[in-house]
């Protein structure tokens, strides 16, 4: 096995997501399935090989500071599960 | 032939010539959809009464003999993780199932500017994670030519749609396949354009160096003509091409004498289909009768881009999905007391099976201890795929081979095993790791009824070619099917 429940409980802790138990060992064993297909990469030899984590030859983009149209305030909140006092109300961090 | 399976181009012509008028025509896709959608189930949100109000003004418009343009009055149906403004956009997801944009996508202002007529928002695969789209929050869409097999993912709304004759045209995403997939099962053509050539500003992401929209369309000359209207530099999107586009429907030229073809081997091994094959084998040999060039090719590192996209899709995803926690936007679980069980129960309970595996891919790969064995090593074998198919653009113009190995499968086939599902797209996502245009056009029919696609691939920014093959082939396949629904 490439990964424990264990392993999965933390990786659900950092991905900020709930399982059951039962959730838990389901989700054990189909990753461990699929990480075990991925891992097939490793024979390949990269050696000297630069990394590609974007087709493009991405620079910044930049453009003049100059001010134009932005969200109102109104228009922001509109999505708001709850709002209070023109902000998003969230319940107490713990 | 109705009105609603007319091709955008002769609906173009039959108003002009005052034949028929956009009234006419959406309702007749109108009277479609509610003929056939309960069975269908390409729609999440109709615009009936908008769309038919926007065809009375245009009616107008055009009776006081006020210039129009290619897709002036066409229905056209938008996939629902685009953007549109006033109108829920929801991903198929329940997380968010309440979600009204407060703007419209680059896409849209597009079509906007053209005065188009938006039908609805349609199905998919939740997040656009899928093969089959049965991974939605609205339930599985049907293919139209069988409705107890899938249309395909996860454009699946957008595919069964224009197959079905419930919107002239359009418009999906495709981060792995996800718009040629689901058009080679449902017979009709998808296109996937030129990382960068059309603005992803308003897709909710999925992977973000991956993830492009493109057209749905029943021929070449409307995906060509689709595609002048949605490619285009915008300066909302930082990874937009500032490149000058082409007339795209200027290369529709039934001439392909002397194009040199290369035919991926890794592309035709024994995991695609016979019959699959026998219709791509059957059309290349047209285009040898044409006098194309076709040779067969290795291009070796395919064999690794399944693998490193369920590393590569899943790392962006994860990462990109992190904004869904329920503080601005979409559904909150209500019932947690403090702010990291809110995040927690509200992702819990909102998003699908298949978007939380994914997230769980993409989380682990990313995390200290497995980063490098896996996202960097992926980033290089990316890097490897890339210079074959540079090598392999150095000797063709363009690639060709099935879109995908089989036909549309039954419903719940391959929903228990995440792995077979995800090996439907084994010949679609080379071109998404390379940023390269591609597209799927219906090569024929199975035994048992059903469209086989096959895809042609060309190199960046290389939609001449792509459109000069696929328009060709098109001509010589001579496919005119329409599902019997």
């Amino acid at each position: 096995m490439r990964i424990s429940s264990d392993d999965a409980k933390h990786v659900a802790k950092l991905a900020e997501l709930d399982f059951s138990e039962d959730e838990i060992k389901k989700i054990t064993l189909q990753l461990d399935k699929i990480l075990e297909h991925v891992a097939r990469i490793s024979a390949v030899d990269t050696e000297g090989v630069k990394n590609t984590s974007h087709v493009m030859d991405i620079k910044n983009v930049f453009r003049d500071d100059t001010p134009a149209d932005t969200l109102s305030q109104e228009d922001a909140l509109k999505n708001a599960p709850l709002e209070q006092d023109d902000g998003f109300r969230v319940p107490r961090i713990d | 032939m109705d009105l609603n399976y007319l091709t955008a181009h002769d609906i173009k012509d039959k108003i002009k010539k005052k034949e028929i008028s956009c009234r006419e025509v959406t309702e007749s896709v109108f009277s479609r959809i509610e003929e056939v959608d309960v069975s269908i189930n390409a729609y999440i949100r109709l615009e009936k009464d908008s769309a038919l109000k926007s065809a009375d003004r245009i009616d107008k418009k055009i009776s006081k003999g006020e210039d129009t343009c290619d897709f002036t009055g066409i229905p056209v149906g938008i996939k629902d993780n685009i953007c549109t403004r006033d109108i829920t956009t929801t991903c198929a997801s329940k997380i968010l199932n309440n979600y009204i944009p407060i703007y419209d996508a680059g896409v849209i202002k597009r079509l906007k500017s053209q005065d188009y007529i938006l039908t609805g928002k349609l199905n998919m695969d939740e997040f656009a994670m899928g093969s089959s789209n049965e991974n939605s929050f609205f339930g599985p869409v049907s293919n139209p030519w069988d409705t107890e097999r899938v249309p395909g993912g996860s454009s699946g709304g957008p595919a069964a749609s224009v197959a079905a004759g419930e919107a002239i045209c359009s418009l999906g995403s495709d981060t792995g396949g996800s718009i040629r997939q689901p058009a080679s099962l449902c017979g009709v053509v998808g296109f996937k354009p030129t990382y960068g050539l059309v603005s992803r500003y308003g897709l909710v992401a999925f992977a973000s160096s991956l993830d492009q929209i493109g057209p749905f369309a029943r021929d070449m000359e409307d995906c060509a003509a689709l595609l002048n209207v949605i490619c285009g530099h915008d300066s909302h999107d930082s990874t937009s091409l500032d490149a000058e586009v082409p007339d795209f429907k200027s290369f529709l030229k039934d001439e392909i004498k002397g194009m040199r073809i290369g035919v991926p081997s890794q592309l035709m091994l024994e995991g695609i289909d016979p019959e699959v094959r026998g219709a791509v084998n059957s059309a290349l040999k047209m285009a040898e009768d044409m006098g194309a060039k076709v040779e067969e090719i290795s291009i070796p590192n395919l064999e690794y881009a399944l693998n490193v996209y369920y590393i590569i899709a899943p790392s962006e995803a994860s990462s990109n999905l992190s904004r869904f926690d329920g503080v601005r936007y979409g559904f909150r679980d209500s019932d947690a007391d403090t702010l990291r069980n809110m995040y927690k129960k509200t992702r819990a309970r909102g998003f699908g099976d298949e978007v939380k595996r994914r997230i769980m891919i993409g989380t682990y790969c990313l995390s200290a201890g497995y980063y490098d064995a896996y996202y960097e090593k992926a980033l290089k074998v990316r890097t490897l795929i890339i210079q074959d198919f540079n090598d392999a653009f150095s000797k063709y113009d363009v690639l060709i081979s099935p879109t995908s190995p089989t036909t549309a499968f039954k419903k719940g086939e391959k929903t228990d095993d995440p792995l077979s599902m995800y090996m439907s797209d084994i010949c679609t996502i080379p071109v998404n790791l390379a940023g390269l245009p591609a597209v799927s056009i219906p090569a024929g029919l199975s035994n048992d009824g059903l469209p086989i696609g096959l895809q042609v691939m060309g190199n960046v920014l290389r939609e001449d070619n792509v459109i000069r093959a696929a328009y060709a082939l098109e001509k010589a396949i001579g496919f005119k099917g329409i599902p019997k629904i």
